[in-house]
């Protein structure tokens, strides 16, 4: 187990580099940054080569990389155009988006796998194509016509929530935008949690737990649910990265200022050092959360063993 | 834990149901106290550090125009530049200024505002190494180029020559050429004084800036929202009708319309594009749609031979000719714009060099005769114009397409004119830096100030900051110069208006339309209105 996880560990080297570098390169194939700083005028040469120096720009990318590398390991993550460093747009960002992508990962587990258990032992039944014609829908329909449809009724029609999510971003603030992010994951936990749970049902073991005499209860959560859960577990898995990069929709429409606010104006005003250094921490956040999937495997199934 | 804040979230929901009222991170206190009560207005996060010679963008100085006075204000309905703190300023050759400053003006930490915090925040704002990027403001002053070298030169001064302190009260200002309009000028933000805060401890005054305006910063939390209060010490006559100003950053003005409508923000000032055929049925008279210096043009490449040859002004005439620039601004921009007759702006007025219809024909639509002048020019050059613009922001695409489809129609070519997306803004600035456009670019320009002069020597005198195109006119030249020489106003408004006709004739740049600028407001406020810089005027609103 513990040469396992060095191994990964150790694997995560290359992807880190890699990743870093390929963000890196298309960051500054956009053109030069400073020119766009300036509003609809030309930046004064002398200032624009100024502004360049400081931000390290006037230097061969390879160099800016390893600089930018170097500082990264020691702590730093350069500066935004705004004047801020980038460690304190991330202290301010990552918590937000935490707070979000764990609502959204609760509704995953919570509602997702509660369907998924239901309809699964319910095959064929009405209850059963209800829920499917229902997680169909809302795979069907992009988050932003939810979020924005959600929005309009709870928000404006309705008045059940405020539109847009305060400075604060609390717990209760984000069930809305949470339950936006997570609909589309959380129709795909229901269905693979289904799909799972109908193959297993029929499995020697459920029967044999069955004709133990067990109760269905625990013929259920303890035999059935553990091993139909490994799919599912995978998916939420990296669902935890994907969910994290990939909020920029539902945190624009709720107003929520999270790591998607923050890429999105990284990108659009070329700030290399905003994007880069984001987009680093969510590789890393992608990296830790396969590896935990990994060895939550080994929980869930004791036949799976590391060497 | 969890049980405790679904609780905090069901009572905001009803408080929101209920009163309308902000939740959690607002600051209405939403009693109706006229002078007491906040109102929260929509904002974006500014791109550069909030100091007055460094902010070049609306949302930056927004605040500064709510935390700093200078020497002159520009009158919020007229845009005329009126004496603030300026006592009397005066000259007798349009290049040496002596400026007094009015006793009794503080900043909001006690500090007296007298005429060294105006010399000491225009050297900072002229000198290289502070990387301020409105440094130019400060290059008709002597000795600029010792401050601010051109590219690859060395800073030999920290200080303009041309700026004196002569008493507390006092100083004089030398300019390196005559320029009659230079005290007009100084309403604009980069020209504020600056407190010895700010010299002693920088990084605290950035967290916290501290102004002389009708308002103090109360918090400022970078990203997310800055809350402004009324400064009760505040000596001018021009005080905050209101008890402060929340300022709430929002990802997308959509959200913040969407805010608006459910009774939780109060002011919009941009409304978005895509509720402007709903806004007069949302809002009612509680939407306002007034001009603004903002003028949108089609610049040109001049130091591309294509462009520069004899007979291209008729090419570049019969594009303007072809464009049918009443529809567009009727179907695309809903009436947010108005057809541009002349390279200025009718905030400036008639008297401030505002001349309705100075374009003539040239920028009538009329599709024979364009295609009439674009065959005498000898035709297009490569037979297709490209117009460039960048995709990112503020939704070019769909204007351009029309403008191309208006010439494609005019010269009965569909491939006459096609769109040449550039995906972000700053490549786009960098293609036009490196000189590479082919063809036709979208030009932009806000006024910094509402003087004619803002409008054509910037963007269109040789080598100038703005002149994007790098077009280049002798006789235009010889006119600015002689305009900012003339000491009369009316006089030197006349000279630019024919320095104006130069641009005309040869059709530097196509004239397409001024700008409105947009506000939507709740039913707590009243007396809303833009300035000419489209921004609101903040200190004047009443909330009840």
């Amino acid at each position: 187990m513990g040469r396992y996880v060095i191994r990964r560990l150790l694997q995560m080297i290359p992807v880190f580099i890699g990743a870093t570098l390929l963000i890196f390169l298309m960051v500054n194939v956009m053109g030069d940054p400073i020119a766009g700083l300036c509003g609809d005028r030309q930046c004064d040469p002398a200032t624009a080569a100024q502004l360049k120096k400081e931000f390290g720009l006037d230097k061969p990318v390879w160099q800016q990389y390893l600089t930018y590398m170097g500082n990264v390991f020691t702590g730093d993550f350069g500066t935004a155009f705004n004047g801020q460093p980038v460690t304190e747009l991330m202290a301010t960002a990552f918590p937000v988006t935490i707070r979000l992508t764990l609502v959204a990962i609760f509704f995953e587990i919570v509602i997702g796998i509660t369907l998924g258990v239901v309809t699964g032992l319910r095959r064929g039944r009405p209850v059963d194509s209800g829920v499917l014609l229902l997680t169909l829908v809302v795979i069907s329909v992009p988050t932003f016509v939810t979020g924005l449809l959600l929005q309009l009724l709870l928000g404006v029609e309705w008045g059940w929530i405020k539109p847009s999510v305060s400075s604060d971003a609390t717990f209760g603030e984000l069930i809305v935008p949470g339950l936006v992010l997570a609909s589309v994951s959380l129709a795909y936990v229901t269905r693979l949690t289904r799909t799972s749970i109908a193959e297993n049902r029929r499995s020697d073991y459920v029967r044999t737990a069955v004709a133990k005499g067990l109760p269905r209860r625990r013929v259920v959560t303890r035999h059935l649910l553990r091993n139909s859960l490994i799919p599912v577990v995978t998916f939420i898995g990296t669902d935890i990265g994907a969910l994290m990069g990939g909020a920029i929709v539902t945190e624009r429409i709720f107003n929520i200022h999270g790591v998607g606010f923050q890429l999105y104006q990284g990108i659009l005003r070329q700030n290399t050092q905003t994007v880069v250094g984001f987009v680093t921490v969510l590789v890393l956040v992608f990296l830790v959360a396969n590896l935990l999937v990994d060895l939550l495997y080994a929980v869930l199934d004791p036949r799976i063993r590391y060497a | 834990m969890r049980g405790a804040t679904h609780a905090k979230w069901a009572a905001c929901a009803v408080a929101a149901a209920l009163a309308a009222t902000a939740c959690g991170g607002g600051g209405s206190s939403g009693g109706s106290g006229d002078g007491g009560a906040v109102l929260s207005s929509s904002w974006g996060d500014p791109q550069n550090p909030l100091e007055p010679a460094n902010t070049n963008e609306v949302q930056g100085g927004k605040v500064l125009d709510m935390i700093f006075r200078s020497l002159k204000k520009y009158n919020p309905e007229t845009g005329a530049a009126e004496d603030m703190l300026a006592e009397k300023i005066e000259t007798t050759d349009s290049q040496n200024f002596t400026i007094t400053v009015k006793d009794g003006w503080t900043f909001s930490n006690g500090e007296k505002v007298t005429s060294k915090s105006f010399v000491d925040a225009w050297n900072y704002g002229a000198s290289l190494k502070n990387n301020q990027k409105n440094a130019y403001f400060f290059e008709y002053i002597d000795g600029y180029p010792a401050t601010h070298p051109a590219e690859g030169g060395k800073q030999t001064a920290d200080i303009l020559s041309g700026l004196k302190v002569v008493d507390d009260k006092t100083f004089t200002v030398k300019l390196r050429q005559k320029f009659s309009t230079f005290p007009d000028t100084l309403g604009y933000p980069a020209y504020a004084p600056l407190p010895q805060a700010f010299f002693t401890d920088h990084a605290g005054w950035l967290k916290k800036p501290v102004g002389n305006g009708p308002y103090t910063i109360d918090s400022y939390t970078k990203g997310s929202q800055m809350a402004l209060k009324k400064w009760d010490g505040y000596p001018g006559d021009d005080k905050a009708q209101n008890g402060g100003v929340t300022l709430k950053v929002y990802t997308d003005n959509n959200t913040a319309y969407t805010d608006l409508l459910a009774g939780n923000l109060d002011l919009v000032d941009d409304v978005p594009a895509a509720q402007l055929k709903n806004v007069k049925n949302d809002l009612g008279d509680r939407y306002l749609n007034t001009p603004a210096g903002i003028i949108q043009t089609l610049a040109f490449p001049f130091y591309d031979k294509k462009w520069n040859t004899t007979g291209s002004d008729k090419v570049r005439t019969g594009l303007s000719r072809a464009i049918d620039r009443e529809q567009i601004t009727e179907t695309i921009f809903q009436k947010t714009r108005t057809p541009a007759t002349d390279w200025t702006s009718p905030v400036l007025g008639e008297e401030g060099g505002f001349k309705e219809g100075l374009c003539g024909d040239a920028c009538e639509y009329d599709p024979a005769a364009a295609k009439k002048l674009i065959q005498e020019g000898g035709g297009l050059p490569g037979g297709q114009v490209k117009i460039t613009y960048n995709a990112d922001t503020g939704s070019h695409k769909q204007w351009v397409d029309a403008v191309c489809n208006s010439i494609n129609n005019a010269l009965g070519n569909d491939k006459a004119c096609v769109g040449n997306p550039v995906g972000t803004f700053a490549d786009f600035r960098t293609q036009i830096g490196d000189r590479k456009m082919s063809g036709p670019f979208r030009a932009g320009w806000q006024m910094d100030y509402p003087l004619i002069q803002n409008f054509l020597q910037p963007l269109y005198y040789t080598n100038a900051s703005s002149n994007d195109g790098k077009w280049s006119n002798k006789d235009f030249d010889k006119l600015v110069d002689q305009a900012n020489a003339e000491t009369d106003t009316a006089k030197a408004v006349q000279i630019f208006q024919q320095a104006e006709e130069v641009v005309r004739d040869n059709m530097a740049a196509i004239p397409l339309w001024y700008q409105n600028g947009s506000a939507g407001f709740s039913e707590r406020l009243s007396n809303v209105k833009l300035n000419p810089f489209s921004v609101p005027v903040y200190n004047e609103i009443k909330v009840s």
